[in-house]
C-alpha cells in the first residue's frame, strides 16, 4: 500500500527537471516535499498524481500503474490540490466542493447519500460549512484556498497531494491547514504537501523529502533531513534551533554569506 | 437534504421553462409571416393530405423556416456555451476556432463556382465540406495533447485564412451581382429554405449536440483548472476533440444552411449563466434552448418589421448583440 515513484526522470522543453527520483508515500503519513524554488517539487507532485508521464521510471499506485487502474479509478485513489486559489467561474462554495465527487459519478446517476456525507464532512473539516451558498468571488483569498482544500478532501481518496496549500494564508490559517493535513493523515490517508516554510515542515510533517536541482538529496525525519550542512548547501541559509514544549523547532535566521564560516 | 436556495430555479424547472418558451416562439414564428395564414385550417388541410395553398405555405415555407431557426439557434447557443466552458473565457464563441468562417467559405466557393446554380443543395453541402476540412486541419495543427493557447492560435490562423479566401472570391467575382449575392449570403438568413435543408442539417446537428452535451461534467471540472480537471479523471485531449468535433458538426451545418449568424453563441450563454449558478455543465442545455429562442424571435421580428428588402438575420442578431457587448465592456470596466 503506497504511491511509489521509481527512478523518475522528467524533461520539459529539453531541460531536465527531475532526475532519478525514488520516493514512496505510505498511508497514514504526512510527507513534506521541500526544496528551493525550481528544485522540481511541483513536477514531482504532478508525476506522482499521474498528471505527467515521466520520461523514465514509473509511478505505481498500490502496486498498479496509472494505465492499469484507469483514469476514473486513479481519480478516486489520488486527490490533487493544485497551486493557486482561483476558479474560472464564480461557482457557489457547495458547487465547488461537489466537484470533488466527480470521480464517483455513475452514468445517468444523480447525487448519492455518500456524496452528501462526503461534502458535508469536507466543508466541516475545512471550517467553511457556513459558506455553502456564497460564491467564490465573495470570499477572501484564504477562504477560497480552504474551500479548494475541502474540494480535494471531498474526493475521499486514500492519497492527497497538495501543492503549496499554505501560499497566501495568514499564520492562523497556515497552522490550521497543517493541522488539518495532519489529521487527514491520522485518519489513514497518505498526504504529500509541498511547502516552503521550513518551520512548519519540521513541526508538522512525519517525514521530509528534500529536492535540489531535480534530485532527491535527502529523505527521512525532519531532524535528519534539515541538518545545518544541508540548510547551508541547499537553501543557503543559517537556522536557529530550539525546543518548545518538548518539540524541536527550526527557524531560518539569516542568509549565508559566501566564503564566511557561520557563527551559530 | 436541503435544496440550494441561491439558485433561483432548479435545473429541471429551468430547462422545462426554456423548452416551453422555445415551443411558444416556434409556434409564433410559424404563425407570423408576410401573408396572413389560418394556422388551424392549414394544419387541418395538411393532416388531411389536401395540397391547399395554406397547407403548402405551412409545410413548404413556414415550418422549414421555424425548424431551421430553432435548430440553428440551438446549435449556436449550445456550442457557444461549450466553447466558453472549454476556454474558460466569457468572450469565446463558436467562431473562435475558425470552423464557421471555413464553412462560410465552403458555401461561397460553391456559389462562386456556379455549382449552386445547378444543384439546390450545393451551398449547404459546400459549407459542410468547408467545416469538415477545417476541422481536419485543426486536428492536424493541434496534434495530440496540445493546450488551449495552441487551439486559440490555430483558430486565429484558420479564421484569417478562411476570411482571406472569402475576400479573394469576392475580389475575383465575375460580376458585381455575383459579389452582391455572396455578400448577402454571408449575412445569414433563414428565408427561402426548404425541408431538404432541415433534413440535411438535422442528423449532423443531433450528432454534434450529443458530443457537446457529453462534455458537461468535464467542463464543470475544468472550472478548477486543467491539472485539477485531469486529476478528477478527465482526459483533456479527448475533451477538446469531442468539443471541437461537436462544434464543427453543429455550427458547421448551421452556417452551411443559414450563413453566418453572429453573437448568438456569445450573448446567450452570458444571459443564462447566472440562472444556472455559473456552472458550465448546466449552462449547455440551457444555452441551446436560449439560442433557439433568440434566433426564432429575431427571425420573427425581422418579418414583422416594416423594412423592405427584408433585413438579414445575421444583421439583426449583430444589432442586438453589439450593444450587449458594449454593456459588457462597461460592466467589466467598472469591476476592474
Amino acid at each position: 500500500m503506497a504511491i511509489e515513484a521509481h527512478g523518475i526522470a522528467v524533461a520539459l522543453g529539453g531541460k531536465t527537471i527531475l532526475q532519478d527520483v525514488d520516493l514512496a508515500l505510505r498511508p497514514g503519513e504526512l510527507l513534506g516535499l521541500i526544496g528551493p524554488n525550481g528544485a522540481g517539487k511541483t513536477t514531482l507532485l504532478r508525476a506522482m498524481a499521474g498528471l505527467l508521464t515521466p520520461a523514465q521510471g514509473k509511478v505505481l499506485y498500490d502496486g498498479e500503474s496509472a494505465r492499469a487502474l484507469g483514469r476514473q479509478a486513479l481519480a478516486r485513489r489520488v486527490s490533487f490540490l493544485a497551486q493557486g486559489g482561483d476558479t474560472s467561474w464564480p461557482l457557489s462554495v457547495e458547487a465547488v466542493v461537489r466537484l470533488g465527487r466527480l470521480p464517483h459519478r455513475q452514468p445517468f446517476g444523480g447525487a448519492t447519500q455518500a456524496d452528501s456525507t462526503a461534502i458535508a464532512a469536507a466543508l466541516a473539516h475545512c471550517d467553511v460549512a457556513g459558506f455553502g451558498e456564497r460564491t467564490m468571488g465573495t470570499l477572501s483569498g484564504g477562504e477560497r484556498r480552504r474551500v479548494l482544500l475541502a474540494r480535494a478532501l471531498a474526493v475521499e481518496a486514500p492519497y492527497l497531494l497538495a501543492d503549496e496549500p499554505l501560499a497566501g494564508l495568514d499564520p492562523l490559517h497556515q497552522l490550521e491547514v497543517m493541522e488539518l493535513l495532519r489529521r487527514t493523515a491520522r485518519r489513514g490517508a497518505g498526504v504529500v504537501v509541498v511547502l516552503h516554510d521550513l518551520t512548519l515542515a519540521t513541526r508538522f510533517c512525519d517525514r521530509l523529502a528534500l529536492l535540489d536541482h531535480g534530485r532527491l538529496v535527502a529523505e527521512g525525519t525532519p531532524e535528519a533531513v534539515l541538518d545545518d550542512a544541508r540548510l547551508r548547501s541547499v537553501f543557503n541559509v543559517v537556522a536557529l534551533r530550539g525546543r518548545h514544549d518538548g518539540e524541536p523547532f527550526l527557524l531560518p535566521w539569516r542568509a549565508q554569506s559566501h566564503g564566511q564560516p557561520d557563527e551559530i | 437534504m436541503k435544496a440550494p436556495a441561491s439558485n433561483p430555479p432548479s435545473l429541471p424547472v429551468l430547462i422545462a421553462l426554456l423548452a416551453g418558451a422555445t415551443l411558444a416562439v416556434f409556434l409564433l414564428s410559424t404563425a407570423i409571416g408576410y401573408a396572413p395564414l389560418d394556422l388551424g385550417a392549414a394544419t387541418h388541410d395538411w393532416l388531411a393530405g389536401r395540397p391547399s395553398l395554406p397547407a403548402l405555405v405551412l409545410t413548404e415555407l413556414r415550418l422549414p423556416r421555424a425548424m431551421l431557426g430553432a435548430l440553428v439557434g440551438f446549435s449556436l447557443g449550445l456550442s457557444g456555451a461549450a466553447m466558453q466552458g472549454l476556454l474558460r473565457n466569457p468572450l469565446a464563441e463558436p467562431g473562435v476556432v475558425g470552423i464557421s468562417s471555413a464553412a462560410a467559405f465552403g458555401s461561397v466557393l460553391a456559389f462562386y463556382s456556379g455549382l449552386s446554380a445547378s444543384l439546390s443543395l450545393a451551398l449547404p453541402l459546400g459549407g459542410i465540406a468547408g467545416a469538415i476540412l477545417a476541422t481536419f486541419l485543426l486536428f492536424v495543427l493541434l496534434g495530440r495533447g496540445a493546450g488551449t493557447a495552441t487551439l486559440i492560435l490555430a483558430g486565429v490562423a484558420l479564421n484569417a485564412f478562411a476570411g482571406a479566401a472569402t475576400a479573394l472570391a469576392l475580389n475575383l467575382a465575375p460580376n458585381p451581382y455575383a459579389a452582391l449575392e455572396i455578400v448577402f449570403w454571408l449575412m445569414g438568413s433563414l428565408a427561402d429554405r426548404s425541408l431538404d435543408h432541415v433534413l440535411l442539417a438535422l442528423p449532423l446537428m443531433l450528432l454534434g449536440w450529443g458530443l457537446l452535451l457529453s462534455t458537461a461534467p468535464a467542463l464543470d471540472a475544468l472550472t478548477l483548472g486543467e491539472d485539477t480537471a485531469a486529476s478528477l479523471g478527465f482526459d483533456l485531449g479527448w475533451l477538446r476533440l469531442r468539443l471541437i468535433g461537436g462544434t464543427a458538426l453543429a455550427v458547421g451545418s448551421a452556417v452551411a444552411v443559414s450563413g453566418a449568424i453572429g453573437f448568438v453563441g456569445l450573448v446567450v450563454p452570458h444571459l443564462l449563466r447566472p440562472l444556472v449558478g455559473n456552472r458550465p455543465g448546466r449552462l449547455l442545455l440551457a444555452s441551446g434552448f436560449g439560442g433557439a429562442i433568440l434566433v426564432l424571435l429575431a427571425d420573427t421580428a425581422l418579418r414583422l418589421a416594416p423594412i423592405r428588402p427584408e433585413l438579414k438575420l445575421g444583421v439583426v442578431t449583430a444589432l442586438i448583440g453589439a450593444p450587449f457587448l458594449f454593456g459588457l465592456v462597461n460592466r467589466m470596466r467598472r469591476e476592474a
